[in-house]
């Protein structure tokens, strides 16, 4: 069966005495070598350059505000049960009155925490979450840490700061496909 | 004390041991940008950009390299013989270095009056020392292969000395036909000869190839790197080596490999000659004086002598980066059945030529009676049945 027409038939046949001396072939890879030698080279340096990841990958987790400003989670802990790695914790507390501003929901997480470490980037979170409000970013990497006190990141690192808002280049498939053209 | 130092100033004393100095610095300069260069070659030829974090394009590579390998453990094992494995490396390396004693890199500069050689020894016998301390260096990987007290490492230096036993055989001969051709065994004299674009090359095409392939395998380069064949013998000879013990032996490898090349670029390729040098000298000579044109048509020399070094050296990298290593027995029928008969060949058709008068030509002519008659032998060889390729 052929699956491709890359396929060649080796020759077995005995090799005349020019094909003995090794040299033609020698000649050849030289060419071949000296050829991508000069090559233009499709590396990406990286630190430096960053390519586009596509619209989603899953990055830096993010706690979304709504448009008012107001943070959309509500701490039902669904995210926290969804999670493989059991990753993320939070503690729920009552909104009061006043804070109608601050939180949309009647409940909210006072704490929210997702320990990196754990995390697998997976994204059953932001499937989990019935109020959007958990979002994996497409165009951030969690930094590097070289500490264990910087592992836990809280709610000061994960929720939408309002002056630089986070949106996703496309939502749906048909969006996706205009991207890549 | 005042008649010392004019007796320094006057003897070529102080100007030898500059010049030996210089050279020294500029080989372990270009062994260790060797080292960064092959790196680059190979990424390059793979596709791939190489060393560029260190440094400007990765420049300060070789100093990381040789940091890293200052500050490895220095290992040396129980069972091992701890004088000859210290010995090991610095044979190698010392006579990496003398190596290139006697090539000259330059013609000449005239300082107050008095001219002086770029070149650290002149001796009449500047061939036949490049052969003995090229033929020694094979006691460093030896010794300390022996020295380790390791299978794999005496199995690679017992591989490594009856490599270099084969092919100094066939590296010999092709010189001698070079060294019927020009009459004398004194490097120097060889480059003069070849002055202009008179290069041994033309003459000598046949001997050029077999003296190219052999000093690859005097080398250890791809594709005759048998001696540190890493898929068989672990590391080789330098297995049981750490630290700046294998730094020695590595960049031995790249003296030897700068070595070789300016060897090859004075017995072919006409050392500091270039064509239309005469031309450039008495341009220079008429526009800048006797002595400041000399000197400065002797730098142009010595650039056009590098420029061909380091061309030599980039083949060594290009070659190693395209074929594979060669089998052990396909390594010594190379060798014995293919490369010995052929300079024996070559030295025969050189001696008839040079009788005849027709050097050039007799050569060419000779080479290609050799290259027919060959091919008619092989036509008449009895065909074997199922003959199993390159047995």
């Amino acid at each position: 069966m052929q699956l491709t027409n890359r396929a060649k038939k080796t020759d077995k046949s005995e090799l005349s005495l020019f094909e003995r001396s090794y040299l033609p072939s020698l000649a050849t890879g030289l060419g071949i070598t000296i050829k991508h030698f000069f090559q233009a080279k499709p590396t990406i340096e990286y630190p430096e350059q960053k390519r586009y990841l596509g619209p989603v990958f899953r990055g830096h987790h993010i706690l979304k505000r709504d448009e008012e400003g107001r943070e959309r989670c509500t701490a039902c802990g669904l995210c926290a049960v969804a999670c493989p790695a059991e990753a993320i914790s939070m503690v729920a507390q009552e909104r009061v009155k006043g804070e109608e501003h601050l939180y949309r929901e009647e409940k909210y997480a006072a704490v929210y925490e997702i320990n990196m470490l754990r995390c697998i980037f997976c994204g059953l979170c932001e499937e989990a979450c019935p109020k959007q409000a958990v979002y994996l970013r497409h165009d951030m990497f969690v930094p590097v840490f070289i500490d264990r006190s910087d592992v836990i990141y809280g709610k000061d690192q994960l929720v939408e700061d309002m002056t630089h808002r986070y949106k996703r280049d496309a939502w749906t498939k048909e969006d996706a496909m205009k991207l890549w053209k | 004390m005042g008649s010392f130092v004019q007796w320094l100033i006057e003897s070529m004393f102080l100007w030898k041991a500059l010049i030996i100095i210089v050279i020294f610095a500029i080989t372990l300069a270009i062994a260790a940008y060797s080292t960064w260069g092959e790196r680059k070659v190979a990424a390059y030829i793979q596709d791939r950009r190489g060393p560029n974090r260190a440094g400007w394009g990765g420049l300060l590579q070789p100093l990381a390299d040789a940091g890293k390998m200052f500050f490895k453990e220095d290992f040396i094992p129980a069972q091992a013989d701890k004088w000859l494995f210290i010995l090991g490396p610095c044979l190698s390396m010392f006579t990496a270095l003398m190596s290139s004693a006697v090539v000259p890199f330059g013609s000449s500069f005239i300082i107050g009056g008095k001219e002086v050689f770029v070149q650290a020894i002149e001796i009449n016998i500047g061939i036949l020392y490049v052969f003995g301390v090229v033929s020694l260096g094979v006691y460093g990987v030896m010794i300390g292969g022996w020295a380790s007290n390791n299978k794999f490492s005496l199995l690679g230096a017992i591989r490594a000395a009856s490599q270099n036993i084969s092919y100094e055989l066939a590296m010999g001969m092709s010189i001698i036909a070079i060294l019927m051709m020009s009459g004398t065994l004194s490097v120097r004299e060889i480059v003069l000869q070849q002055h202009g674009g008179n290069w041994n090359i033309f003459y000598q095409p046949l001997g050029f190839l077999i003296f190219t392939i052999c000093a690859f395998a005097e080398c250890n380069r791809t594709p005759f790197d048998l001696p540190e064949c890493e898929t068989e013998l672990v590391g080789g000879y330098h297995t049981e080596y750490s630290s700046m013990k294998l730094g020695f032996y590595l960049f031995a490898e790249y003296i030897n490999m700068f070595a070789s090349s300016a060897v090859t670029a004075c017995l072919f390729f006409g050392g500091y000659n270039y064509p239309g040098m005469d031309f450039v000298e008495r341009q220079l000579i008429s526009g800048l004086g006797a002595n400041a044109g000399h000197n400065v048509a002797t730098l142009i020399g010595i650039g056009s002598m590098f420029t061909k070094i380091l061309f030599g050296i980039f083949f060594f990298m290009w070659v190693r980066w395209t074929v594979p290593r060669f089998r052990y027995d396909q390594l010594m029928n190379l060798g014995w059945k293919g490369l010995i008969p052929l300079a024996v060949g070559n030295l025969i058709i050189t001696a008839i030529a040079i009788l005849s008068g027709y050097k050039l030509v007799g050569i060419w002519v000779g080479l290609a009676l050799m290259v027919v008659l060959i091919s008619i032998v092989w036509s008449l060889r009895p065909k074997k049945k199922n003959a199993i390729m390159g047995a």
